[in-house]
């Protein structure tokens, strides 16, 4: 049975009713300050580093993203612990809020499907974030232009660019996760701290557990163990098991496309060792096109996870009783 | 009675095991104020969202202005204005702001909105606070926002859901005037509540909902005379010579005269008796002090009908 009527009717209005919702909230303004904030302090300690370590390096402006006092205080970490923060933020009571002021009844008798409701927060929320980061990218280029007096090349446009869209499709995960908890859960505390929780879960514990987890689906062969290399099959287990995480596929993502060239020998993180035995041949630093090949896979895990948390989503959604 | 707006056949909703609408039939014509009626939880919201699509029709049939709202839910939700039990607003928008908000999903043109929300504001008298937030405003004030967008939505058809509880009577006096209102500019309005005198005020038609099912539907006076034996006591005060109390039991539709005092008389009727009871008294030469009716009220309908239906199951229980 096929129901009558455009789904998309009143997605334009629902996105901007929420765009401006978010843009003038003071969730929003605490969001801008936050991004000003670390994106100045970030970049003027990497820049202080990148003056006293490099004498010349061809892509001194994709430095900006990764160098930093340690690698803890990169923009590229700062981002992976703050985005998954923002996007629940921004979505967390995404739907139960609108249950919680009573207004779900009164905006879904009017002539629009719930389809049009969800995807509009969610565009929405996205569009939003995606403001915020390409403030922050603008800021980290500019800021570097002028206290480093580089110019960027077209190729740093296009792999700062890539990272941009990277980090955008992390951020969706996390919005989706956050909106599908909204809609889970009646109450908006509960859904935060629920995203919260498996956001620590899969930063903190699963990194953890993955190579504890890989040991036990397949043990080390004690042939390498005598060599002191790891197990390759250990070690594909604990690599797919990381994949989980969407911090794991987004590090390695930005890692590939922010950092194109060879690193040492005997490097034990993956994207380091693919650029490594492709840079091997190539020379010293990889072409964007084999970094974007890199680095398609986990973006298109990323994208992947998007969707089925935003199906997953809908689908509760659409079974849910509108009545409080 | 014209084609209806609103008809339903064997309508059903079951979650699992539970049934909470149970395969009921009514009919709403065009320009009715028809009011569901039922303590809570006996499936009136549930029927009504039902017919504004909003939730699964597990059986049967039902169409709103001709349109089904399972296939076709945004037909129906145009021409139909839905005002839920304690509507919620945006707090941290105006009261202008918000029926912008529900005016664009409406689909209303940019360059009549402005004008469509002034004048539904007006109607309602809420044009003052239009540019006041709605976090500021009373339970009465949200109510009447809420039917001040039915108003800008033109709706042919207006589906109130308990709006007057939680209201002071003053709150109260001016929202039921204000659906009063929208029945004179042509609306059908389709009012739920449990506060019977005020459901008795302003409805043409009822229909009184138990667990599921509607067990009477009509107007005031059919129910009482279903429920209650006849709708209307008339009081007579009296003196006269003749034999009073057998000229009003001739009278055609009294069931009974009862003789209260030495010069009051109690005619139960199926009807208003109180000119022919006059005659009557004028007739046999006598001095009419008083003359009152009493209009069944929709309250002792309710109560005596649940209290028929306890002493039923009591009697079926006792036979077992």
């Amino acid at each position: 049975m096929r129901r009558k009527g455009s789904p998309w009717q009143g997605l334009g209005t629902v996105f901007a009713k929420e765009l401006a919702d978010h843009v003038s909230s003071a969730r929003m303004l605490v969001l801008e300050i936050l991004f000003l904030l670390i994106g100045c302090v970030v970049v003027y300690f990497a820049i202080d580093q990148i003056r006293q370590t490099t004498a010349e390096d061809p892509f001194v402006l994709l430095k900006l993203f990764t160098a930093g006092r340690s690698s803890l205080l990169s923009l590229l970490a700062i981002l992976g612990i703050l985005i998954p923060l923002v996007a629940i933020g921004l979505g967390f009571d995404a739907v139960n809020g609108e249950h919680n002021r009573r207004t779900l009844s009164r905006i879904l008798s009017q002539p629009i499907y719930r389809d049009a409701l969800l995807a509009g927060k969610f565009l929405a929320a996205l569009a939003t974030l995606g403001i915020s980061l390409v403030c922050l990218w603008l800021l980290v280029i500019g800021l570097g232009i002028i206290l480093l007096g580089v110019p960027p090349s077209g190729e740093e446009i296009v792999r700062s660019l890539a990272f941009l869209f990277v980090t955008l499709a992390y951020a969706g995960i996390w919005l989706a996760l956050a909106i599908l908890f909204s809609i889970i859960f009646r109450s908006a505390a509960t859904a935060a701290l629920v995203a919260l929780g498996l956001w620590l879960f899969l930063t903190l514990i699963w990194p953890m557990l993955a190579p504890a987890f890989a040991n036990v689906i397949s043990p080390p062969d004690v042939r390498y163990l005598l060599v002191g290399v790891p197990s390759p099959n250990t070690a594909a287990w604990e690599r797919a098991l990381n994949s989980i995480s969407p911090n794991q596929l987004y590090g390695e993502a930005a890692a590939a496309l922010l950092a194109p060239e060879a690193r040492a020998v005997g490097t034990t993180d993956y994207i380091g060792y693919l650029t490594q035995l492709q840079g091997a041949i190539r020379g010293s630093v990889l072409p964007l096109k084999e970094s974007l090949a890199i680095a398609w896979p986990q973006t298109v895990s990323l994208i992947a996870g998007v969707i089925v948390l935003f199906v997953a989503g809908y689908v509760v959604f659409q079974r849910q009783e509108v009545r409080a | 009675m014209s084609a209806p707006v609103i008809a339903a056949h064997g309508l059903t909703k079951r979650y699992g095991k539970a049934t909470v609408v149970d395969g009921i039939d009514f009919a709403v014509a065009k320009g009715e104020i028809f009011g569901l009626l039922g303590p809570n939880g006996a499936g009136k919201t549930t029927t009504i969202l039902m017919m504004l699509g909003l939730t699964e029709v597990s059986a049967g049939e039902i169409r709103v202005l001709d349109h089904d709202p399972v296939r076709d839910p945004l037909g129906v939700k145009r021409r139909v204005g839905y005002l839920p039990d304690q509507v919620g607003f945006y707090d941290n928008l105006t009261a202008f702001e918000n029926l912008a908000y529900t005016a664009r999903l409406m689909g209303i043109a940019a360059r009549e909105r402005g004008n469509r929300i002034a004048e539904a504001l007006r109607r309602v008298r809420l044009f003052d606070v239009a540019d006041k937030r709605v976090a500021t405003f009373s339970r009465g004030m949200r109510q009447r926002l809420g039917l001040a967008e039915i108003v800008m939505k033109r709706a042919d058809i207006a589906i109130l859901d308990e709006p007057t509880s939680g209201l002071d009577p003053q709150a109260t006096v001016e929202f039921l005037e204000m659906i009063e209102e929208l029945k004179r500019a042509g609306v059908t309005v389709l009012l739920s509540s449990h506060l019977l005198d005020q459901v008795q005020r302003v409805c043409d038609r009822v229909a009184l909902f138990q667990s599921g099912r509607i067990v009477l539907m009509g107007t005031v006076a059919e129910l009482a005379r279903q429920v209650l034996g006849a709708g209307f006591v008339v009081e007579v005060e009296a003196d006269a010579a003749a034999d009073l109390e057998a000229r009003f039991g001739a009278i055609p539709g009294v069931s009974s005269v009862a003789r209260v005092d030495a010069d009051r008389y109690r005619l139960t009727a199926d009807r208003d008796v109180r000119p022919e009871a006059a005659r009557a008294v004028v007739a046999a030469n006598g001095a009419l002090r008083r003359l009152s009716v009493d209009d069944p009220s929709l309250a002792e309908i309710y109560t005596r009908f649940f209290q028929k239906q306890a002493s039923r199951e009591e009697g079926k229980r006792d036979a077992a």
